[in-house]
């Protein structure tokens, strides 16, 4: 049953040949087995899940099923569940329970679907490798067959472990810079990241609030669509939240794609891009013209200045967001403080980890007096101009088709002493945060065994669109159903 | 030397929504602590500001009644810095794009004059919460009820030159926002805080000195103390050839003494931002219309009404019309009273006094003034004396009994105004007194036969009880001893 999609085991408990309990028992099974390997999760909510299974039976008995309703999946540990541990992958927050739902887990109770746990990340979802969290790395699936020990990505990168090593069908994620498409990439998972606005932050703990997105990661471009279904929406809590209506994202699944006119980014087939990644991603565009697409070479100008603007203004927003982790009401506090400015300095020493203070500090220093307008002021000028990239590229293309990262996998360890190298990880991603819009990563090969992700980026609210052309590509091609030994 | 003060204030009002500016928790004052703080208020992790319209209602309303430009689009900011009353690590507010821009009030001198005092700007923000140092033994404790309460921050220009200034302003901007509605106007409970920034510059001058920022004046007669006291700090200063530092000052009314709070060397590096959690406030023309209809009668066109609806000179006016509480009184009392001035006289006198005595608001008042009103009828129609009358209001203040008729009856206060019954005791004291009566008739000089009056009140009083209407015993001597 593990290897199925959602959309599959909908089908299975639909049909009565399985319930969801036992379902839930099975995936349980399976996860605390293989997880010891991977570290994908930082919470199993076993209880919680066999009461949520045995509700959604009872749900469905009484035939008010959703597509969700008794199907397992997980939340990336960023998003606030009533009553079990949220901790973003920080020692500030291991002994964190929210006495809250976050909007995005509160329509998925309210659907009916089973929590089987919450997924590992990058501290504060700060990181590009799920090395930084306070619970351990997450290995990446593909190359334990090979013995190495490899990075999932990340942020996001135990929601991608978990999904690529058939742990849950699902998994929530969330994208400040390239958190799901970079993980996504990285463990040959499917990724979306929607526009900004679309999915609620109410109770998604903040790192970049006018970068941060929730959004969904699966095997199946399919399976995307049935969560956004379930995640999508305006939300009276969030003031960035966008009223508008809502399609059903898996409706337009089967159009065709004839005619479809994608756009190729010069400036994302160039700098340090892997030739082996890019011929894999130039074959799957091939597959596109196939379908009926046609191709043309664009340009967005100022992308070689995204990751520099980024690192000013994600940072800066993150030294304010954080600044409430100071010891005084939740989470950790130091151990007997002789005063205040020693509890909040010890508190914030010892709470968060190396890469969370170095971007603090950054953002401190970039918003501080004499500096504001030669480093946040500029990047939001630059951030402009970026935006204004895509909305002149989007005159001429329907979407835009690139790598989503320059190189496969790494190791472990192997970035993590350079920051800046670390950074350039987002070199394809972090433009699309900061013009809010919305793109996905879909399984288009592999290089050395290890996956490559196709980045698909669109307009705003273009959703239904990305979908659409990752599930035609993906009757054609079977990347997505590849299994790690 | 001669010196030129110039002050300038800042006044924080808090804002009467019955919710908070950027969640559904209560502002109600007095709750125990905590209880009134949600999981938003907290700054729990992931939880986000949702802007409360009615906040947005009230500056606006602010801004039209302060003659100032409504700003069409405003921004949130915020303002960094530690401390644990402070739940985010930031106070949302607004630096760059506040939503209320220039404006003016004109304030009432003692000299008859107005001047004209410019507003610089008004910004939306959030309060903080309090810092309990007491029974917490050695610790702090802290209640967050109040975090997150709206407030305006009204900034003037440095127009005002002495304490007599600077408070008719505050009294003005205070009579602005509680006719307004927008604010309970409680200095006491810090509804309405005042800060005031001053300097000191050689008179005539153009260049302004360095100016302190005195906090914490929780009382109109604290504020002008403390500006005396500040002036005359600095002038101390500057004689003896000293500099004035650029700092915040704490004034303690009981001791009437000031310390410094903190240098600009020690003030925060606040690194102010826009709000990303808030998109900008976009106010458009039928929002600034709608909050145009709603505005209520202010001061200024109160004054102007008192004077012609009853007949009240300018300053009786003025006074009477600064506070909407105070006018709301006045006019029931007038209403009832019939005597317009009378009332005035009352309210502005007796009335006042006793709740300036007693450190008490018009809210306070055990009295109504309806009951007032009736007290005004029977001096007006001359049932009781003045003397009386004020018997009779302390009956009332103290609650010894709600009726002022019941209360003449109990007091036998009733003046006897018959004038048959009156002309009685007049012929028998006169026929008493003959020797003085012969005295009096032998005078020549006016004045003297007035004082001479004097000498029959006495018996004459005292004939009568005291109940006896001492104006009518003067007309009848008059008329009896001169016939």
């Amino acid at each position: 049953m593990h290897d199925k999609s959602v959309a599959e085991l909908a089908r299975e408990l639909e049909s009565g040949k399985i319930s969801s309990v036992e379902l839930t028992r099975q995936f349980l099974g399976h996860l605390k087995q293989e997880d010891e390997q991977l570290n994908s999760f930082i919470t199993i909510t076993e209880d919680q899940a066999l009461a949520d299974a045995h509700a959604a039976d009872e749900q469905r008995a009484a035939g008010k099923a959703t597509p969700w309703t008794g199907v397992p999946f997980a939340h990336k540990d960023i998003f606030c569940t009533n009553g079990v541990a949220t901790t973003c992958g920080s020692k500030m927050l291991a002994n964190f329970v929210p006495p809250y739902d976050a909007t995005v887990t509160e329509n998925f109770r309210k659907a009916g679907a089973v929590c089987l746990g919450k997924t590992n990340m990058d501290e504060f979802a700060m990181g590009s490798s799920t090395e930084s969290s306070h619970f351990g790395a997450t290995t990446n699936p593909w190359g334990l067959g090979k013995g190495e020990k490899r990075v999932p990505g990340g942020s996001s990168g135990g929601s991608a472990a978990a999904v690529a090593a058939r742990l849950v069908p699902a998994a929530t994620a969330t994208d400040t810079g390239g958190s799901i498409r970079q993980p996504s990439a990285l463990c040959g998972v499917t990724g979306l990241k929607p526009t900004y606005g679309r999915v609620s932050r109410y109770g998604m703990i903040a790192f970049a609030s006018s970068l941060d997105q929730g959004g969904t990661m699966a095997r199946t471009a399919e399976d995307n669509a049935l969560m956004l279904n379930v995640m999508a929406g305006f939300d009276p809590r969030d003031s960035t939240s966008l009223d508008r209506p809502v399609p059903d994202y898996t409706a337009t699944l089967d159009e065709p794609l004839k005619g479809l006119r994608i756009g190729l980014p010069r400036e994302y087939f160039a700098g340090d891009l892997n030739g082996a990644v890019e011929e894999e991603v130039r074959s799957a565009i091939r597959e596109y013209e196939k379908l009926g697409a046609t191709v043309k070479e664009v340009s967005l100008p100022h992308a070689n200045l995204a990751i520099a603007a980024y690192y000013v203004i994600a940072p800066a927003e993150a030294s304010a967001n954080l600044s409430r982790f100071d010891g005084a009401r939740y989470g950790y506090r130091c151990a007997d403080p002789k005063d205040l400015l020693d509890m909040y300095t010890r508190t914030r020493a010892e709470g968060f980890g190396a890469e969370v203070k170095r971007r603090i500090l950054v953002g401190t220093y970039a918003l501080s007096a004499g500096y504001f307008d030669a480093y946040y002021l500029k990047a939001q000028k630059v951030r402009r101009l970026i935006q204004q990239d895509f909305i002149d590229a989007f005159r001429e293309v329907d979407v835009l088709m690139s790598p989503t990262t320059p190189s496969p996998a790494f190791k472990q360890g192997e970035k993590s002493d350079d920051p800046v190298t670390m950074y350039l990880e987002d070199v394809f991603t972090v433009a699309i945060n900061l013009a809010g819009i919305p793109a996905m990563s879909v399984p288009a090969g592999f290089v050395d065994g290890l996956p490559v992700g196709l980045q698909i980026i669109g307009d705003y609210f273009s959703e239904a669109r990305l979908l659409n052309a990752a599930h035609q590509f993906q009757q054609v091609t079977d990347w997505h159903q590849r299994e790690p030994q | 030397m001669q010196w030129d003060i110039v002050i300038g204030l800042e006044i924080h009002v808090q804002l009467a929504t019955r919710t908070k500016i950027f969640s559904g928790s209560s502002t109600a004052y007095g709750a125990e602590p905590n209880t009134q703080a949600n999981a938003v208020d907290l700054a729990m992790p992931g939880t986000l500001p949702v802007p409360n319209e009615q906040a947005f209602r009230y500056a606006v309303m602010f801004g039209l009644a302060v003659n100032a430009e409504i700003e069409r689009r405003s921004v949130f900011e915020r303002k960094n810095y530690f401390y644990p009353d402070l739940p985010k690590g930031y106070q949302t507010t607004q630096l760059e794009r506040p939503i209320v821009g220039p404006g003016y009030v004109d304030i009432d001198l003692a000299s008859g004059d107005t001047k004209r005092v410019r507003i610089h700007h008004a910004h939306l923000e959030e309060d903080a919460g309090k810092s309990l140092h007491e029974d917490f033994h050695g610790m702090t404790g802290i209640d967050l009820n109040r975090a997150g309460t709206p407030l305006i921050e009204v900034v003037t220009e440095p127009d005002m030159a002495n304490a007599d200034e600077a408070v008719a302003c505050a009294r003005k901007l205070h009579g602005i926002v509680t006719s307004l509605g927008i604010c309970d106007g409680d200095m006491s409970q810090g509804s309405m805080r005042f800060d005031v920034n001053i300097s000191l510059k050689p008179k005539g001058s153009e260049t302004l000195g360095t100016r302190t920022e005195t906090k914490n004046l929780n009382s109109f007669r604290f504020m002008e103390q403390a500006i005396a006291h500040e002036v005359e700090r600095q002038m101390d200063i500057l004689e003896e050839g000293g500099t004035i530092v650029q700092e915040t000052r704490l004034y303690n009314g009981d001791r009437d003494e000031s310390r410094s709070m903190r240098t600009k060397e020690e003030a925060n590096d606040y690194r102010y931002f826009p709000c990303p959690d808030l998109l900008p406030v976009e106010i458009d023309d039928a929002f600034i219309d709608e909050a145009r209809n709603s505005l209520p009668e202010l001061p200024d066109a109160r004054k102007t009404r008192f004077k012609e609806q009853y007949g009240l000179n300018d300053y009786d006016a003025g006074l009477l019309a600064s506070d909407s509480k105070l006018a709301a009184f006045f006019e029931a009392t007038a209403e009832r009273g019939k005597d317009a001035k009378l009332a005035s006289n009352w309210v502005q006198g007796e009335f006042s006094a006793r709740l300036n005595a007693e450190e008490k608001s018009v809210a306070d008042s055990p009295i109504s003034g309806a009951q007032l009103g009736d007290l005004v009828v029977r001096i007006a129609d001359n049932t009781i004396s003045s003397a009386g009358a004020k018997k009779v209001f302390e009956a009332l203040w103290s609650g010894e009994n709600d009726n002022v008729d019941a209360i003449i009856d109990a007091k036998g206060l009733k003046q006897v105004s018959d004038t048959g019954e009156l002309e009685k005791m007049v012929d028998e004291v006169l026929a008493s007194m003959p020797d003085q009566v012969a005295q009096y008739q032998q005078e020549s000089d006016p004045k003297k036969q007035k004082k001479m009056l004097g000498g029959f009140m006495g018996p004459l009083m005292k004939a009568s009880k005291g109940q006896g209407n001492p104006k009518l015993f003067n007309e009848i001597l008059v008329k009896k001893l001169g016939g």
